[in-house]
């Protein structure tokens, strides 16, 4: 008892390593698989408005630019506006799709307070928490295209995985009028401005240049949404699908405001088909 | 001490700060990123229990993880720089020295020793948090790559800063 209890005293620099190595790895890996809310990340209000705090200053750099893309999709609503304004209603019979309803979704306006784009997993933190009704597992797109889903949430600050994150996998389609889909994922890239479609079938044709838009399948993201352009299409993952590697729409970089999309039949469509499920 | 202890605390701050305002945004895509962080463990005094020394490491990593929403990744690596701290200051620190609480910097220990102390220090972590990071070992030359040039732009920024804050024997008797 005597010599074990020497033998550890010996080498106790060794134990201590051996304990604390392994809790920090099963905290590793704990965040990893489960995705668990965890209270030390930078959603936490210490963390999160040091950020806000940093990102106050920050954000002047970027204001022209800003601006810019404001001004942009200012242009585009008007656009729609009047298009809206325009139509002839007696023309058309006036039937209300409930899914295709554009108040079907629900949009929150967040500015980022910390971005990354460095990592191997990136994550994003916004200004806007359970407070403003953000919940998790929601989609997080920009004026311009998309930027990921929400991962934790607390009262004033949102964590959201980036899509420049090995994790994060999007539905999107080929043309916003085409059947064929595949999933959008970072891959093995380590820019920020390029992504992967994988798993589209072999027997659509695409080309260079050709326009990508999110699916509408999941509750995270309306449908038509426009993701990227085509920059590569000869990558063959072999079977009977194939990848192609996609220029984003979104600037990772300058991203300075968010809209978090709410889908209010999230809850109606997720219990549904939680049904099939049960039914085998 | 109380000096030192004051002076841990400015330093864990400054680094801190330092690692996730400024460096964080900066870097070559995610494969050279610099972590000069660790010089808040590294200049640790000589004569901390190793318990101690194990907690204060950790906490350090928490923080920096809290930053880098990586739970995790950065403390493993610091704890892994703690163990390799403890086995080199034996090897190569003499006994009473070791009992001293003097800072183990480049003006108290010589640029020999130094250099020595925080290219090994660099490498073991890097080498660990790369790993873990990956967790896996497959794209094994991609996080080889990463951890190489990422350690070379950690080495060059922990000289500049050890540069800038050089005092020649500037130990404090306890």
């Amino acid at each position: 008892m005597k010599n074990l209890w020497l033998f550890l005293v010996r080498y106790n620099a060794f134990f201590w390593f051996i304990l604390f190595f392994v809790f920090s790895l099963a905290l590793v890996v704990n965040n990893n698989n489960y995705q668990r809310s965890s209270f030390v990340n930078s959603s936490n209000v210490v963390v999160g408005s040091f950020y806000s705090n940093v990102n106050s200053w920050k954000e002047y750099m970027h204001l022209a630019e800003a601006n810019k893309d404001l001004l942009d999709e200012n242009a585009l609503l008007r656009h729609q506006l009047q298009e809206m304004v325009a139509k002839d209603s007696i023309n058309e019979p006036l039937i209300t799709d409930s899914m295709d309803n554009p108040s079907r979704y629900e949009f929150v306006v967040a500015s980022v307070v910390n971005n990354s784009v460095h990592q191997r997993s990136n994550y994003i933190t916004i200004n806007k928490g359970s407070l403003d009704g953000i919940e998790k597992d929601m989609g997080v797109i920009t004026s311009n295209g998309v930027v990921g889903t929400v991962l934790n949430v607390s009262l004033h600050f949102s964590t959201i995985k980036s899509l420049l994150h090995p994790d994060t996998k999007i539905s999107v389609s080929v043309d916003s009028t085409s059947s064929a889909f595949g999933s959008l994922v970072w891959g093995d890239n380590t820019e920020s401005r390029f992504a992967m479609v994988r798993d589209i079938p072999n027997h659509v044709k695409l080309y260079v240049g050709q326009p990508i838009y999110t699916s509408g399948y999941s509750t995270k993201f309306p449908k038509g949404i426009k993701v990227g352009y085509v920059v590569q299409t000869d990558i063959v993952s072999g079977g009977s699908f194939k990848d192609v590697r996609i220029l984003l729409t979104t600037k990772f970089e300058k991203l300075t405001h968010v809209y978090i999309v709410k889908d209010k039949l999230a809850k109606e469509k997720l219990e549904l088909e939680s049904l099939n499920e049960d039914n085998g | 001490m109380g000096r030192i202890i004051i002076f841990n605390i400015i330093r864990f701050l400054v680094l801190l700060i330092l690692q996730v305002a400024v460096l964080k945004n900066i870097g070559y895509y995610n494969i050279a990123v610099a972590f000069p962080y660790i010089l808040i463990i590294l200049l640790l005094p000589i004569g901390l229990p190793n318990f101690l020394l194990y907690t204060l490491a950790f906490l350090t990593g928490l923080s920096i993880d809290a930053f880098y929403d990586s739970i995790g990744i950065h403390a493993a690596a610091c704890v892994a720089l703690a163990y390799f701290r403890i086995f080199f200051h034996k090897i190569t620190i003499e006994l009473d020295e070791q009992e001293s609480f003097n800072t183990p910097s480049w003006g108290n220990m010589g640029f020999k020793w130094y250099s020595t102390y925080i290219v090994l220090s660099v490498v073991i972590h890097h080498v660990v948090l790369f790993f873990v990071e990956a967790f896996s070992f497959y794209n094994f030359i991609h996080t080889l790559l990463s951890i190489a040039l990422s350690g070379v732009f950690t080495l060059i920024l922990i000289f500049v800063i050890s540069l800038l804050t050089y005092h020649k024997k500037s130990r404090v008797i306890n």
